[in-house]
């Protein structure tokens, strides 16, 4: 794991020192509302519905157990005892107070952690693959890299009033775990002639006019990175609209000029910007690389594990759905499900959290990881562990067996926190999990992706949610318009809608007709919800949804 | 009156040429950057701010100095102290002010952010630390 150098920690204590200085600046008036808004907004406050919300970064999703237990205790200590865990790899914090916010931050460096660029127009914290460097199926760890890109985009002094926010993730793998597509700008490490290097997209994202993101380069060697990204935003810190806010997103940019015209622009500007670098930079990966050495895996017999799960079928269901394959042998990687049935999608207590520090420093090489699918990971564990695991997680409402299932929801806040919000999206989230445990279905329905956005700007992801829920606000009534076939994977698309919307009522009946509609036209158990919707179309859950009549008519139109 | 802020504090203004000859140039934040030029004569280039959340005036600057612009770099208008450090950072020499702004952030407020070559993730990645 990366440990601070003193650099960094001198960085980090100087950053609070100024933040603080800034929140008594803006009581004295040196500061107006306006201006001390994106200084605030920099360093992770946000104003919500009823309250401030601090918004902290895991950078790449990686945390040990010590900073996890500080989490716990920020939670106790200036807030109501919970965090909620984002899609963007954060965890928030709903209720401190403005006063409150820099001892807040003070406490988090004591743990080499901060909340420098969570929000605001700048380049955001830099998420990676949850399962990075524990997936067998990776060709390079993404971590190293987003730590080079974390450093290299803090208190960048180019980009800290862009045009808009700038996303940037990455995957070491080619199954695409990190949601890359719906980025500004998605790196994925590629391997050719046995060079290690970066394909580049751009334009990516979700909100009210989701784009999946474009190549601009297939092959950037390592030594050209940090130039390159740098032409990017550079590029678009010019030519980005700065009229309309939502026209500000580079996915805009690059939809207004084409991607041949930015790539042109890029290649001009990287000649500029690569005359800057001077190696410096390989140096420092080379060091920031060696703080991501693999634990030293023991080998071991696995016989507790093959007993359970011959024996004990609640740890069988776990760990068919909870585990993946791990790079070492008698390995895996166990996901705790943040989403127990009827629970807010993504929220863990104090107490919640102190437990899984307790298990990933005893079992875990005392690392934990979040994913943008609102859980927590422990990324290496020993099989002949997991009983014991399993056993304590259970005892803590924290062994939910529902991983990729129907009830593993992505919810954003919606209307019970967010001021932008049009309806509400985590009630809805417990009810279909709610439902769909009654009906103890969820195992035979298998993987299926449901994403809950409470507003257009679609925090929720429900675009790319293989079934999509967006709460909008008709008239002062919530109406939920449905998405299908949206994919987040290595193969991303959007969802397409089926037609009108469902009021908070026949919303969960609705998603039920669909899944019903799956369950019978699927050709086998072994046929996923997404690749049964490729194949049969819209048609038969249109059916579904509004009858016969409705389908043939919107059929004819 | 305008105060030209430095990281020894405020200044009067000391530029006495005016910004429409050949040797200065007035450049707003929508600037074209194919259009940037300069030559051994120009001896200062002013980059308007019409507001601190316009950050292109940043990257203007950072590609003057890269396209090898030497005389010197001010920025103008709604700069605030807290943006001092990255003005410097990214090739401003000096930031000019109105009363009203110096008035509402004092001298002591951008001498805080004098401190520019410190903290410098920039410096680290480009071996110039
Ligand atoms: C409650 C306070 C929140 C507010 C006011 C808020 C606001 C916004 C806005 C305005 C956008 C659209 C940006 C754009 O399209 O330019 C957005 C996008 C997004 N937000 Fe939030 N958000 C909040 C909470 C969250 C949470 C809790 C998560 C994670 C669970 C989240 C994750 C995202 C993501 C992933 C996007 C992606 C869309 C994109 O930028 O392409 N947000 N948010
Ligand atoms: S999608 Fe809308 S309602 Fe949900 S958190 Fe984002 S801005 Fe708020």
């Amino acid at each position: 794991m990366y440990a601070y150098n003193d650099f960094d920690s001198a960085f980090v204590a100087e950053r609070n020192r100024q933040f603080r200085a800034q929140v008594e600046r803006r009581i004295d008036g040196s500061l107006t509302e306006d201006e001390f808004k994106p200084l605030r907004l920099m360093n992770g406050l946000y104003l919500q519905l009823h309250a401030y919300m601090l918004r902290v970064a895991i950078p790449y999703g990686t945390l040990n157990s010590a900073q996890m237990r500080q989490l716990a205790y920020i939670a106790e200590r200036w807030d109501k005892g919970y965090g909620h865990f984002t899609t963007r790899q954060n965890i928030q914090y709903n209720w401190p107070k403005l006063q409150d916010v820099p001892d807040m931050l003070d406490a988090l460096a004591e743990v080499e952690m901060h909340a420098i660029q969570t929000s605001g127009n700048t380049i955001r914290n830099v998420t990676a693959d949850h399962f990075a460097g524990a997936a067998a199926d990776e060709i390079a760890d993404p971590r190293p890299v987003a730590e080079l890109l974390r450093q290299w985009s803090t208190d960048h002094p180019e980009f800290q009033f862009l045009p808009r926010k700038f996303k940037i993730a990455v995957t070491g793998s080619p199954n695409d775990r990190a949601v890359t597509a719906a980025h500004d700008l998605a790196i994925r490490i590629v391997e050719k002639d046995g060079e290690i290097g970066y394909a580049v997209l751009v334009g990516g994202g979700l909100g009210r006019t989701p784009m999946i993101g474009k190549i601009i380069n297939e092959f950037v060697r390592q030594e050209d990175l940090l130039p390159y990204v740098e032409a990017v935003v550079s590029v678009w810190n010019l030519l980005g609209r700065r009229d309309n806010k939502y026209k500000a997103r580079i996915k805009i940019t690059v939809h207004e000029h084409g991607i041949d015209e930015i790539r042109r622009l890029v290649e001009a500007r990287f000649t500029e910007t690569r005359a800057a670098f001077n190696g410096a930079d390989l140096d420092l990966f080379e060091t920031i690389k060696t703080h991501f050495a693999a634990p030293s895996f023991t080998k071991r017999p696995v016989s507790a594990f093959d007993r359970a799960y011959d024996n004990d079928p609640v740890f069988r269901a776990w760990a068919d759905t909870n585990l993946s394959d791990h790079q070492a042998e008698g390995y895996a990687i166990a996901q705790i499900s943040l989403k127990a049935h009827g629970e807010t999608p993504g929220d863990a207590t104090a107490d919640q959290m102190r437990i899984m520090a307790d298990i990933a420093q005893e079992f875990g090489h005392d690392e934990l990881r979040i994913s943008h699918e609102q859980n927590v990971i422990l990324p290496h564990v020993h099989k002949d562990d997991l009983p014991e695991i399993h056993a304590r997680l259970k005892s803590h409402g924290l062994a939910t067996a529902n991983i990729g299932l129907v009830s593993d929801i992505i919810a954003c806040p919606g209307m019970d926190y967010c001021a932008l919000a049009t309806a509400r999206s985590i009630p809805i989230a417990q009810e279909i999990a709610t439902r769909f445990d009654e009906l103890k279905i969820e195992h035979e329905i298998g993987d299926l992706k449901i994403k809950i956005s409470g507003c257009i700007n679609a925090c929720g992801h429900h675009h790319v949610g293989h079934i999509g829920i967006l709460g909008l606000d008709r008239a002062g009534v919530e109406n939920y318009q449905i998405t299908l076939g949206g994919d987040h994977t290595e193969t991303a698309a959007l969802g397409t809608r089926t037609g009108p919307g469902f009021s908070a009522e026949e919303i969960v009946p609705a998603i039920e007709r669909i899944v019903e509609a799956y369950l019978d036209h699927r050709d086998s158990a072994e046929e996923t919800f997404l690749q049964a919707y490729r194949r049969l179309g819209m048609a038969p859950f249109k059916t579904a949804l509004y009858g016969e009549k409705a389908d043939k008519r919107s059929e004819a139109a | 009156m305008t105060i030209i802020v430095r990281d020894d504090g405020f200044h009067a203004e000391d530029w006495n040429g005016d910004f429409d000859g050949p040797a200065a140039q007035d450049l707003p934040s929508d600037t074209d950057p194919e259009s940037l030029a300069f030559d051994d004569d120009t001896g200062m280039i002013r980059i308007d701010f019409p507001s601190f959340a316009d950050g292109r005036g940043f990257t203007l600057a950072r590609l003057l100095r890269l396209r090898g612009y030497k005389g010197r770099l001010r920025a103008r208008g709604h700069v605030i102290a807290d943006q001092y450090a990255m003005a410097r950072r990214a090739g401003f020499d000096e930031v000019e002010i109105d009363e009203a702004l110096a008035e509402r952030q004092p001298q002591d407020q951008w001498v805080f952010r004098a401190d520019w070559q410190a903290h410098d993730y920039q410096a680290r990645m480009r071996g110039t630390a």
